[in-house]
């Protein structure tokens, strides 16, 4: 089962087994990592699982879809390596990844 | 102070359809909503997205839906109160006293929370600094533009809000407009516009840049903003308005004494109630084991709490099951009968 590892804003360092499938965001949510609201459901309707990816992993995901950055441009702290979590779904590809949190999402 | 038999947080697409079954069955019912417009997340998050998942309605979008709604709710004369947050609920005897920003009260047995994720509140520039100006030259909504007049204003955002008062304040105003990347997700024809006034030195246009300070002491003078490449430059303003969207926020709702877990509350699966007696919640805030947030599950939620608002409105008397196919009560409510 792929890995993730989240780092939450107080610097934790979170190692997730996630299954293949589920959305980073979901492996967050379902393991009770602060700090990813997620208050739309994964529907890119809201910027509340905002991520930032750790820069050697920004090329190995999928590019953004049409309106992921328009939703990260209503997030908080936007940056380079931002990305909604609930758009990255988790594969044996994915496993090792590493994502940090803001210090919030609202 | 206003008597009813039940009042609905949230007029979103959830709220709508539980009013009209309010309504339906006789029972009087009020609407108060955060938002200036009706319509919850389907009218403020994407009024132009199709829908394809509501029951009998193949395709449409959060307007349409909207419409229809607010079209099946017209056999019914229905109080909204937009523009107001409820900001307080108490028990009062065998009542829920309830209190609006706008300092109007009602007194119900029957609250029903359809508040989506919370109200809808702007988001806001993450430097400390910027709180101390807000209202004062930190603004994300405007209500008098005439306060800019000859005035510096740099304008933060990408979409719509931001582009269209770029444009509409660099008629009598300096304009910056700061935005974090080169695309801009407003209509491509603002965007056009926008781009001439850049042209004709009516805006100055800083793409790939975000503030990082304001400076001043009661009033802003300048800001600091700062490059994707980590180049900084100072910006002499007067005003800085942010239109970076809404956000969700659940507000006043976490103080009324309510199980809330991960920003919803838990209610039961028979009437949707929560913790406290009279008080419901359904749509997307509520939550029970296998929960969809669903449009359609919202639907049936609402339906089950109506009638139990039923019983709380009417102690002395017995709901009794209808269809609107056949029962003239019904049909008299819907206008279709005399």
């Amino acid at each position: 089962m792929p890995k993730i590892t989240y780092i939450t804003s107080d610097n934790k360092v979170h190692n997730i087994d996630v299954d293949n499938g589920l959305t980073v965001m979901e492996g967050a949510v379902q393991n009770d990592i602060p700090g990813i609201d997620a208050d739309c459901g994964g529907g890119m309707a809201c910027a509340t699982c905002h991520v930032y990816v750790k820069e050697d992993w920004l090329n190995k995901l999928p590019k953004k879809e049409d309106g992921e950055e328009d939703m990260l441009d209503m997030a908080f702290e936007p940056k380079q390596n931002s990305r909604l979590s609930c758009q990255l779904i988790v594969s044996e590809e994915l496993d090792g990844l590493e994502v940090s949190i803001p210090t919030k999402q609202g | 102070m206003i008597k009813i038999d039940a009042l609905i947080i949230g007029a979103g697409p959830t709220g709508l359809f539980t009013a009209h079954q309010l309504k339906l069955i006789g029972l009087s019912c009020e609407v108060v909503d955060n938002l200036d417009k009706i319509g919850g997340q389907c009218i403020e998050l994407y009024p132009d997205k199709p829908i394809y998942d509501i029951p009998a309605v193949p395709e449409c979008t959060g307007e349409e839906l909207t419409n229809n709604l607010i079209k099946q709710l017209e056999p019914f004369d229905i109080n909204f109160h937009l523009n107001e947050r409820v900001d307080e609920v108490k028990s009062q005897n065998d009542n829920w006293f309830v209190k609006t920003s706008n300092d109007k009260t009602f007194l119900t047995p029957n609250v029903i929370i359809a508040g989506g994720v919370g109200s809808f509140e702007p988001r806001k520039f993450s430097p400390k600094e910027c709180e101390k100006f807000e209202n004062k030259s930190i603004f994300y909504s405007i209500k008098d533009k005439k306060i800019f007049e000859g005035k510096k204003i740099t304008i933060f955002g990408g979409g719509d809000s931001a582009l269209d008062w770029a444009v509409e304040l660099s008629k009598k105003s300096k304009v910056n407009l700061v935005h974090r990347r080169d695309e801009f997700r407003g209509a491509q024809s603002t965007v056009n516009k926008m781009n001439e006034l850049v042209k004709s030195g009516k805006i100055n246009l800083f793409t790939k840049y975000q503030l990082i300070n304001a400076n001043g002491s009661d009033q802003v003078q300048s800001i600091d903003i700062k490059h994707d490449d980590g180049e900084i430059i100072n910006i002499k303003t007067d005003y800085v308005l942010g239109f970076f969207g809404l956000i969700m926020q659940l507000g006043p709702i976490a103080n009324w004494g309510l199980n809330i877990d991960k920003k919803t509350i838990s209610v039961d699966t028979e009437k949707f109630e929560t913790n406290q007696k009279g008080i419901y919640a359904i749509g997307d805030i509520c939550s029970y084991p296998g929960k969809l947030k669903l449009i359609l599950s919202g639907f049936h939620e609402g339906a089950l709490a109506a009638r139990a608002c039923f019983k709380l409105a009417r102690p002395n008397e017995k709901y009794r099951f209808e269809f609107t196919t056949t029962s003239s009560n019904l049909l008299k409510r819907l206008g279709k009968k005399d």
